[in-house]
C-alpha cells in the first residue's frame, strides 16, 4: 500500500472534499416528506377552533415555499455541505487574522448540551443553574475589563457595537445634548463605524499617521468638539499595534463631554494585561466566540458581551440577570428607564454560549487567562519574526517601537512587484493546501495585505507548517506563477468572475430577492 | 467571432531609453541617440496570449508597424484599415524626413483616425501599445464608447488604463473576450508635461477616461477591493454632499468622476475636465474659466466641491487650474469640501493631500486637518500638506 509521504511540512497531497451539491430548493420533490406531522386530537381542534395569533392581514395567502425533502436527503445534503467547509477543526487555524480562531474544547460543546432542552419562559426557579452562570459571567467580564456591569444579551460582535452605540445615544438623550458624530479609526473593525451608523450617527476616521501606524492626538482634537457623542476604537487595531497614547484619547474626548467605547471583539493579547476601564473607557463588548473559545458560529450565534461603567449601567438593555442573596432573577428595571436602550434581541442572550465561555473562563481561571495572553503575544512574535526574514514579506510602521500585540498584518508588495503575483492569489493558492488566509478589511488600506493571528492555540510544530506553506507558495510565485494565477485547482470551487461582486445591483441577499431580480 | 482593434504606437518607449523621458515631439532625437522601437515587441507579447482563441478572433488594424505586421506574423485573421499605407497617410512634421520609414509616417493623428475607424467597426475590445500620450490620442477618439486594454510600452506609464506588464494586457483581452470577466469601470488617463518632466517637474493632469475591463489584478494601480463597486460609492458620496447643500449658495463643481456624481443627482450638465457653477440646485454656467468663475462669485456666498485628481492626491494644481489662488481665497477654506472615495483615499496609505497652486502663500494656509465625504454620513480625516 502507498504510504503518504509526510517528509515534507507542506500537504502537497491535499484536496478539499468537493460535492456537486444544488442548493436545498432545487432537491426538493413535491410531496415528499421527512416528518408526517400528526393532525392534532379532536378536543385540541375544537378548543382553538377560529382561534389564531396571526391577524387577518398579516396571514399569508400563498403556500409556504420551503423544500420538501426526506430526512436522509436532508442530513446528506448538509453532511455534504459540512466536508466542504475549511473550518477551524480540520486546519492549522492562523490565517484568520483579527478573529482569533482558537482552539474550542469540545468538552464544553458536550456540558453546553446539557442545557438545550431550556425555554426562555421557563420559571425562573427551574432554571437556576444557567442564571448563576449568567449572573457569574457578568461578574467576571467586570473583572477582566475593569467596567461594572455587563449585558450578555447582544448575540454578535456587531450588535455589541451597536449596543455600545444605542448606550451613547441614550445617555445623551438623558442628557437633553443633540450629539450626532461617532469617531473612529481606519483600522478599527469596519462594525466600529457601521453599528453606530445604523443607530443614527454621521462616522468620522481618524486616520493613522504613515510612520506610527496609529492617529496623532492633533487629528483626533481638529474634529472632535460639541457634536462628539462618542469615540469606539479597537486597540490593538486590525494591524496588531496598539495605541499607547489612547488614554490621552479618551480624556480629550471626556474634556469635552463624549463617551469612549473600546471594541474589545479581540482581547486576546490584553487578558490580564491591559484593562479598557483603566485606560479610561466607558463601555467595551468582548466578542466570546473569539477570545472566549465558544466557536465562531458564521454569523451567530453567539455574544458580544457588553459592559459599562456604574453611571451608565441603568441604560443597558433589559433584562439583567441579578441576585437577591437567596436566588437569581430576570431582573428588568432598566426598563423603567424612559431613556434606556430597552432591547437589543430578543429573550436573555444565547445561554450555550454564555455557558461555554464560563467553563472556558473557569477552567483557566485568572492565571490561565494571563498564560493565553502571554502565549498568543508571544507566538504572533515568532511568527512575526520568521515571516519577516521572508524577502518577499514586509510590514509597515516598523519604526522600531511598534512591536505587534497578538496578530499582524504584513504587505506582500515586493512579491507583487517581482512576481506579478498579489495577496488575493495568495489567498486562493492557499486554500490548495487546506490553509485558510486573510488579506484585510476592505478597501486595502496596505498595499497587498496579509493579517495573520496565530492565537495561543497552535504548537511551534504547526506555525512552522503554515509558515512551510507560505514559503513553497511564495516559491511557486517566482517559478511557475501560472500555477497561483489559476488557483485554486483543488478546492471545492475554481476560480469565479469577481467582477460584478461589488454592484449592488446584482445582489440577492435573500431567494426571494434572487427570484425577483432573476427570475421574474 | 470577436472583433479586437489593435493600435500600436511604433514610436511608443524610445525617449525613455536614451534618457529623453518621453517621446513626445522628440522622436526623431531618440532615433539619433540610437533608440530601439520596442513597442511592436511589447504588442506581440500581448497579442500572444490570445494565441489559443486565434480561430475566434479577427483583428481590426493599420497596416504595418501600427499593428498590421505583428498580427499577420502571429497568423491572426486580420482587417487592414482601407486607404491607409504601411504605418499611416500622414507624417509627423517634427519627424519628417529625419526617421527612417515606416516610423517616420506615424503620428498621433493616425492613432485618432484609427481609433475612429476601429469604433465605426463596433469592435469588442481596443487593445492599444504606447504610453500616457497614445493614451490621450485614444482617449480623444473614443471616449467612453468602447471597452480598453493599454500594453505598456510608453517611457510614461501613469494612467490606470495601462495593464502592469504586456503579458497581464493580454490575459486580460483574454479574461475580456471569452466573457469571464463581465464588467469594466472607467480609469483615469493621466500624462505629465514631458517640457516640464524633462525639467525633473512632474506635472500630472487628467485628461479624460477609457473604459477598462475590471479585473483588479491585472491593471496599473491595483484598486483595492471594496464593499461597493466605485460608482456605488460616488452614487452615496454625492448623495452626501447633495444632501449637505444650502440655499441661495454658489457651488463650484470641479473636475472628475466622483465631483460628477453630484451633478448626476441634481440631473444637470456635467463637465469632466472642467468646473461648473451651481446656485440653488441650478445650473448656473459649464466649464468655466478662472476670470469668469471670479466674477460670477465675488462677495456672494461660494462653497467649492472637489475631489482629488491625477494619481498623486492633489487637491488644487492638477489638472484644476481653473481654480486660481484668487478663486479658492474668494470662496475661503473653511467653504472647501472635498469628495472621495475610500479605495482612492486607501491607495494614498495615509499620505497627506496636496495643494500646489502657483500661489505659495495660499498653500500653506490651505494646509490643515479636512473632513473628506467619503460616503452616506461618512466622513475620513483628511491631513493637507503644501509640500
Amino acid at each position: 500500500m502507498k504510504r503518504i509521504d509526510r517528509s515534507s511540512k507542506v500537504r502537497t497531497g491535499f484536496h478539499q472534499a468537493k460535492w456537486d451539491e444544488p442548493i436545498i430548493y432545487e432537491l426538493s420533490t413535491p410531496g415528499e416528506r421527512g416528518i408526517l406531522v400528526g393532525q392534532p386530537e379532536k378536543a385540541i381542534a375544537e378548543e382553538v377552533k377560529g382561534v389564531s395569533a396571526i391577524p387577518a392581514g398579516m396571514a399569508r395567502n400563498t403556500k409556504l415555499n420551503l423544500p420538501e425533502m426526506s430526512q436522509s436527503r436532508v442530513l446528506r445534503h448538509y453532511s455534504r455541505l459540512a466536508q466542504q467547509t475549511l473550518g477551524a477543526d480540520v486546519n492549522i487555524e492562523i490565517g484568520q487574522g483579527t478573529c482569533t480562531v482558537k482552539y474550542s474544547p469540545k468538552v464544553n460543546d458536550q456540558l453546553a448540551n446539557l442545557i438545550r432542552e431550556y425555554h426562555p419562559l421557563q420559571d425562573e426557579s427551574t432554571v437556576q443553574g444557567i442564571l448563576q452562570i449568567f449572573h457569574e459571567t457578568d461578574k467576571y467580564m467586570c473583572e477582566i475589563s475593569g467596567m461594572d456591569r455587563f449585558s450578555l444579551q447582544p448575540s454578535g460582535g456587531s450588535q455589541g457595537i451597536m449596543t455600545m452605540a444605542s448606550v451613547i445615544r441614550a445617555y445623551f438623550k438623558d442628557k437633553g445634548e443633540d450629539r450626532d458624530e461617532i469617531i473612529t479609526t481606519i483600522y478599527s473593525h469596519p462594525s466600529d463605524a457601521a453599528a453606530p451608523a445604523v443607530a443614527g450617527f454621521k462616522i468620522i476616521y481618524l486616520q493613522p499617521d504613515p510612520k506610527t501606524g496609529v492617529p496623532d492626538l492633533e487629528q483626533l482634537k481638529a474634529v472632535s468638539g460639541p457634536r462628539t457623542a462618542g469615540y469606539i476604537v479597537a486597540n490593538p487595531e486590525d494591524t496588531g499595534v496598539y495605541n499607547s497614547h489612547v488614554k490621552e484619547f479618551v480624556d480629550h474626548i471626556h474634556s469635552i463631554g463624549g463617551l469612549c467605547a473600546y471594541d474589545q471583539a479581540n482581547a486576546n493579547g490584553l487578558l490580564g494585561v491591559t484593562r479598557a476601564r483603566d485606560a479610561g473607557f466607558d463601555m467595551c463588548f468582548f466578542n466570546l466566540h473569539k477570545t472566549f473559545s465558544t466557536p465562531h458560529g458564521c454569523g451567530g450565534p453567539a455574544c458580544g458581551a457588553t459592559g459599562v461603567q456604574k453611571d451608565l449601567v441603568k441604560y443597558l438593555p433589559a433584562p439583567l440577570v441579578g441576585f437577591d442573596g437567596k436566588k437569581y432573577f430576570l431582573d428588568y428595571e432598566t426598563v423603567s428607564n424612559p431613556c434606556a436602550v430597552g432591547k437589543v434581541r430578543e429573550w436573555y442572550g444565547v445561554a450555550p454560549v454564555v455557558l461555554k465561555a464560563y467553563c472556558w473562563i473557569r477552567s483557566l481561571g485568572p492565571n490561565g487567562l494571563y498564560q493565553v495572553a502571554k502565549t498568543a503575544v508571544l507566538n504572533n512574535n515568532y511568527m512575526f519574526k520568521k515571516l519577516m526574514e521572508l524577502p518577499e514579506v514586509s510590514a509597515y510602521y516598523e519604526d522600531g517601537n511598534n512591536q505587534r500585540v497578538e496578530q499582524a498584518r504584513y504587505s506582500l508588495e515586493k512579491l507583487t512587484k517581482e512576481t506579478g503575483i498579489g495577496t488575493l492569489d495568495i489567498q486562493r493558492r492557499m486554500m490548495d493546501f487546506g490553509m485558510h488566509y486573510w488579506t484585510s478589511h476592505h478597501p486595502f488600506y496596505l498595499p497587498e495585505p496579509m493579517t495573520l493571528e496565530p492565537t495561543e492555540t497552535p504548537s511551534k510544530k504547526d506555525i512552522d507548517e503554515y509558515i512551510e506553506t507560505l514559503k513553497y507558495v511564495f516559491k511557486e510565485a517566482h517559478e511557475n506563477p501560472e500555477t497561483i494565477k489559476t488557483a485554486p485547482h483543488r478546492s471545492v470551487t475554481h476560480q469565479v468572475d469577481e467582477s460584478g461582486m461589488d454592484d449592488q445591483a446584482t445582489w440577492a441577499l435573500s431567494w426571494k430577492t434572487y427570484l425577483k431580480k432573476y427570475t421574474e | 467571432m470577436k472583433k479586437i482593434g489593435l493600435i500600436v504606437n511604433p514610436i511608443a518607449g524610445m525617449g525613455g531609453s536614451v534618457g529623453l523621458k518621453g517621446t513626445d515631439n522628440t522622436a526623431a532625437e531618440a532615433f539619433r541617440r540610437g533608440a530601439i522601437p520596442r513597442a511592436g515587441d511589447r504588442a506581440k507579447s500581448a497579442l500572444s496570449e490570445l494565441l489559443p482563441i486565434k480561430e475566434e478572433l479577427f483583428i481590426y488594424t493599420c497596416p504595418g508597424s501600427m499593428g498590421g505586421d505583428i498580427a499577420e506574423e502571429l497568423g491572426f485573421r486580420t482587417v487592414v484599415k482601407p486607404e491607409a499605407s504601411d504605418g499611416a497617410a500622414k507624417a509627423a512634421p517634427v519627424d519628417a524626413g529625419v526617421l527612417p520609414d515606416p516610423l517616420s509616417k506615424t503620428s498621433a493623428a493616425d492613432t485618432k483616425s484609427l481609433a475612429e475607424w476601429l469604433l465605426e467597426n463596433k469592435v469588442d475590445l481596443i487593445l492599444f501599445a504606447g504610453g500616457d500620450g497614445t493614451a490621450r490620442d485614444v482617449y480623444q477618439a473614443v471616449e467612453l464608447s468602447a471597452c480598453c486594454v493599454g500594453i505598456p510600452a510608453g517611457v510614461k506609464i501613469h494612467s490606470p488604463v495601462y495593464a502592469k506588464n504586456p503579458k497581464a494586457a493580454g490575459l486580460l483581452a483574454l479574461l475580456w473576450l471569452t466573457g469571464k470577466v463581465s464588467m469594466t469601470q472607467e480609469e483615469e488617463v493621466l500624462d505629465i508635461d514631458e517640457e516640464q518632466y524633462r525639467k525633473e517637474q512632474i506635472n500630472t493632469r487628467l485628461y479624460g477616461y477609457l473604459k477598462v475591463p475590471k479585473e483588479r489584478s491585472f491593471t496599473q494601480n491595483r484598486k483595492a477591493p471594496t464593499p461597493l463597486s466605485d460608482a456605488a460609492a460616488i452614487d452615496s458620496i454625492a448623495y452626501e454632499a447633495v444632501r449637505q447643500m444650502e440655499p441661495d449658495t454658489f457651488y463650484i463643481i470641479g473636475a472628475g468622476t466622483t465631483t460628477r456624481g453630484v451633478m448626476e443627482i441634481l440631473g444637470l450638465k456635467n463637465t469632466l475636465i472642467g468646473v461648473d457653477l451651481v446656485y440653488n440646485k441650478k445650473l448656473v454656467a459649464n466649464d468655466l474659466g478662472g476670470s469668469e468663475l471670479l466674477s460670477l462669485i465675488k462677495g456672494k456666498r461660494t462653497k467649492l466641491v472637489v475631489t482629488i485628481t491625477g494619481g498623486q492626491g492633489y487637491l488644487f494644481g492638477r489638472g484644476n487650474q481653473q481654480l486660481t489662488p484668487d478663486v479658492i481665497r474668494e470662496v475661503g477654506k473653511e467653504n472647501i469640501i472635498i469628495l472621495a472615495t475610500k479605495t482612492k483615499l486607501a491607495a494614498l496609505s495615509g499620505q497627506p493631500l496636496l495643494v500646489d497652486t502657483y500661489d505659495e502663500g495660499l498653500n500653506h494656509s490651505l494646509c490643515g486637518y479636512y473632513r473628506v465625504i467619503a460616503g452616506c454620513g461618512e466622513t475620513i480625516v483628511c491631513k493637507v500638506s503644501d509640500n
